[in-house]
């Protein structure tokens, strides 16, 4: 007995039970046609993007509001609205040219005077991350509709890395201009240009995507419609994967422990590529302001008694990569040549009675807590392993638990000894890497800031100019001493490249294409 | 007992008398209870602006400050406390900035999905807990006893988050019978016959999830409480008047033993309006317990008020319902008694 003869025993008419039909027609090249059924978990709270850069925001918004560019998976820029662009020579002005034919979900033409608006005006007002960048514009001209010129304060390499569709959406000037943009009541139906638009959201249930018709990618979007179910559970989140209730999931969607067993399911492919645009880096945070981690030794110690390959197998099960230095080996300019810290508890312990850090009558040479981040059970389980595997040179460490609002105070606040902290690094250092290093950006109060308190004034100064510096070469030379510096000073212990597994339905193409993976505008995911 | 003495104008005015004293109450205790939450809500480490930041791996001072006038957090506590106050007097309940909703709108979408949830397993776990308990009452000591008493245990005794994985695993994976998750399946169209008949199905597993524990608390309860009444001398007087057993358990023993179970489902049904949390999450339904917690997590301040708002109301409802479900069981409980 099946579903649909049970339904029938109990009464019920069983049409509503035959699943979804995936009405899928084939088309020359792709498979044209199709619903895709995914998660979405938190449930976030709105879907405009330049208002909220919650993850499950980009993850929803992406689909919805597009940006001037896309990048490959090796981070090198791809068309996204604009199909060509050209920066001068002195790295101040860049003309990009738009396609033609883009619409809004509303009907109304996008233009360059809407590319503008949402960089110049909307985004600087709205979006702290691109605050930071977009402020750099001095101004934005718009000689016709389909060519926008930004003219820049002064010369900022990574501009042409941060056009992605969760820094740079781009929103209707007709509907934000002359608003208060946070209270718009337009903010609800979510008008992008997007290749899907929201037909319906049911709070606690799914939200309904469908195909923006008037998308001006030829046959793009192939799928007819997206549904993002919201389940809160990791279990029940499992579950729907083993029945092929859904054909994809994201970021923490499965849980580690789940990615092995899952793994042998015959229908999907798992992979951890699509997230190197945003190569999110784990550390241990330290409080450099709290001794004994204001000295180099015991953070070098730390570095040497943390068994990093154990810890990835153990906690994470294989997926991460152990980390060598401040940036991913996913971002530009990563240099490899770095001081490398071996799992040695012997090294660590000289280290600490270097110091004079003695362990006491109970083999304790000190007791510092550990604040466990609230963003999943894999942290609870991190916060273990590093509680025992630093106990064994004499580093006691207490546990203590808090959810979001809580962290997010303590942390920001410097109330803190040690925590877990992962930062995004949105493929140049300028962007993702400098923030957590350099002494202007110690800023209590403010999370993903420099929280860890260290100041050097020679980091601070090569990361000044590799950020302004126009040629590759130069910056690479930079970034390279830089990083050098700070892997010999470890102002936190870099951890992993952290991985997340994404369950691809086989029949899926293109989900993982771009750098921007599953946050992308899928215009071009198809059946087949 | 006075209401014998006391003529029918008298009645009434005794009536309408017990009424104003009880709303009096009822306005008093909801604004002391209003005070209360926003007392708490605020104690909570951390606010929305923090919540969002820490969520979105980025935060400057402009987004803090912008956040934090927007939700009305830049002015001081006994302001904010007496803006609310305002608006829970003018029964406002405000907006949620986060989710740029009205809370009412907010919880009257969710609420019938929690009252269809909840009601259902209320009604399952009241109704077959009376009925075994009474079983179990009446047998005690046999085999049958036993084992109502062992099975009622172990529900008791499970946790129900796992027995709600189980029985998905058991009727939606092993047997697919039942869908695992959700409330109504999604994108197909359906007349409402279907809908009604879609929605029945998906609530069969989380109602009887829910329902596992309550059904194990109604269950011990009635059985003592049918063992106590069972030795009471009225009842030894309805035997030797010779009537039957069937209607000794109905009109005798059951109408006297109910009494601790309304008193005890009338404090649970309070809990079950909010206390869906975890059946809602491992089920994915889209009710207000869920809600609930979504808001405390995200310190969405004006929902998690508004919320404990709403249930404190109904609560307080249930408690005078459970009171007059007393006077129609137990005629000696009067009117001036219950108020």
């Amino acid at each position: 007995m099946n579903r649909r003869e049970f339904a029938k025993l109990m009464g019920v008419s069983a049409v509503a039970l035959s699943g979804i039909p995936l009405g899928i027609t084939r088309a020359a090249g792709q498979t044209k046609g199709g619903t895709l059924n995914t998660i979405i978990q938190p449930e976030p709270p709105i879907l405009v993007t330049a208002l909220n850069q919650q993850q499950p925001t980009l993850t929803l918004g992406g689909k919805i509001y597009e940006s001037l560019l896309r990048y490959s998976p090796d981070l090198k820029p791809m068309p996204g609205i604009a199909q060509s662009w050209e920066v001068s020579p002195d790295g101040l002005t860049y003309t990009f040219k738009l396609f033609p034919g883009i619409t809004f979900h509303d009907g109304k033409p996008l233009t360059s005077e809407d590319v503008a608006f949402s960089m110049t005006k909307m985004l600087p007002e709205t979006h702290a991350r691109a605050r930071a960048i977009y402020s750099r514009i001095d101004k934005a001209e718009t000689p016709d509709p389909l060519t926008v010129i930004f003219k820049m304060k002064a010369p900022f390499a990574p501009f042409l890395t941060a056009l992605d569709c969760t820094t740079g959406p781009i929103v209707p000037k007709h509907i934000y201009d002359g608003s208060d943009f946070r209270k718009n009541p337009a903010n609800a139906q979510a008008i992008g240009s997007g290749p899907f638009k929201l037909k319906e959201w049911v709070k606690g249930s799914h939200v309904h995507l469908v195909r923006h018709e008037g998308y001006y990618r030829k046959d793009e979007p192939y799928l007819d419609e997206v549904i993002y179910r919201i389940i809160p559970d990791a279990a029940s989140r499992s579950l729907a994967l083993e029945q092929g209730k859904i054909q994809l999931t994201q970021w923490n969607d499965i849980e580690f422990y789940d990615v092995v067993r899952l793994s042998k399911l015959p229908n999907y492919e798992m992979t951890t590529k699509g997230y190197e645009y945003f190569a999110p880096h784990q550390w241990l945070e330290l409080n450099n302001r709290v001794k004994p981690m204001d000295d180099k030794r015991f953070r070098q110690a730390i570095a040497h008694a943390l068994d990093l390959k154990s810890m990835a197998q153990r906690v994470y099960f294989g997926m991460p990569k152990i980390a060598t230095g401040p940036v991913s080996s996913k971002t530009r300019f990563y240099e490899k040549d770095v001081k490398r810290y071996d799992y040695s508890l012997e090294k660590a312990k000289a280290l600490l009675d270097e110091m004079g850090l003695k362990p006491g009558a109970d083999g304790k040479r000190v007791t510092l807590k550990y604040l466990i981040p609230p963003y999943g059970e894999v942290y609870q389980r991190a916060g273990e392993f590093i509680r025992q595997t630093l106990g064994r040179v004499g580093i006691d460490i207490q546990l203590e638990n808090t959810d979001v609002g809580g962290w997010a105070d303590k942390f920001s606040n410097w109330d803190y000894e040690m925590t877990g902290n992962l930062v995004y690094q949105y493929g140049d250092p300028a962007l993702g890497v400098s923030r957590t290093y350099i002494s202007s950006n110690i800023k209590k109060g403010i999370l993903f800031s420099n929280t860890a308190g260290y100041s050097n004034p020679e980091v601070d100064k090569l990361f000044d100019e590799a950020a302004s510096a126009t040629d590759d070469t130069r910056r690479q030379e930079l970034y390279s001493k830089v990083q050098k510096i700070l892997v010999e000073d470890v102002p936190v212990i870099w951890m992993f490249e952290a991985a997340y597994p994404t369950f691809i339905d086989k029949r899926l193409k293109n989900v993982t294409s771009t750098g921007v993976g599953v946050h992308e505008s899928f215009s071009s995911v198809s059946f087949g | 007992m006075t209401s014998a003495s006391i003529n029918s104008g008298g009645r009434v005015f005794a009536v309408a008398l017990a009424l104003a004293g009880w709303f009096v109450k009822f306005v008093a205790v909801v604004l002391v209870i209003a005070t209360f939450n926003f007392i708490l809500v605020h104690a909570a480490p951390g606010d929305p602006a923090q919540v969002i930041a820490g969520q979105s791996g980025a935060s400057d001072e402009k987004l803090l400050a912008q956040l934090r006038a927007e939700y009305g957090l830049d002015k001081p506590y006994p302001i904010q406390l007496a803006n609310y106050l305002k608006r829970v007097v003018t029964l406002d309940l405000g907006y949620s900035y986060r989710q740029q909703r009205t809370v009412a709108s907010l919880i009257l979408e969710r609420l019938p999905a929690t009252l269809l949830l909840t009601a259902t397993a209320f009604t399952l776990a009241l109704l077959s807990g009376i009925i075994l308990g009474t079983l179990a009452g009446v047998r005690a000591g046999k085999w049958s006893d036993t084992l109502l008493t062992i099975v009622s245990l172990l529900l008791y005794a499970t946790p129900v988050f796992w027995l709600g994985l189980m029985l998905v695993l058991l009727f939606s994976v092993q047997l697919d019978w039942l869908p695992a998750f959700g409330y109504v399946t999604i994108g197909v169209p359906m007349t409402t016959l279907q809908r009604m008949g879609d929605i029945g199905m998906h609530l069969i597993l989380p109602a009887v999830s829910l329902a596992a524990v309550y059904l194990a608390i109604y269950t011990r309860l009635m059985r003592s409480s049918v063992l106590d009444v069972t030795h009471q001398d009225f009842i030894k007087t309805a035997k030797a008047k010779g009537l039957k057993q069937g209607r000794i358990i109905i009109r005798h023993i059951l109408r006297n033993a109910m009494l601790p179970i309304v008193t005890v489902a009338g404090m649970q049904a309070g809990a079950l309006v909010g206390g869906a949390v975890v059946i809602e999450t491992v089920f994915a339904w889209p009710g207000l317990g869920r809600l609930i917690y979504d808001a405390l997590l995200q310190r969405d301040y004006p929902v998690l008020l508004g919320v404990f708002l709403v249930m404190s109301v109904i609560v307080i409802a249930l408690n005078l319902l459970t009171d007059t479900i007393y006077r129609v069981i137990d005629p000696r409980v009067s009117v001036r008694a219950a108020s």
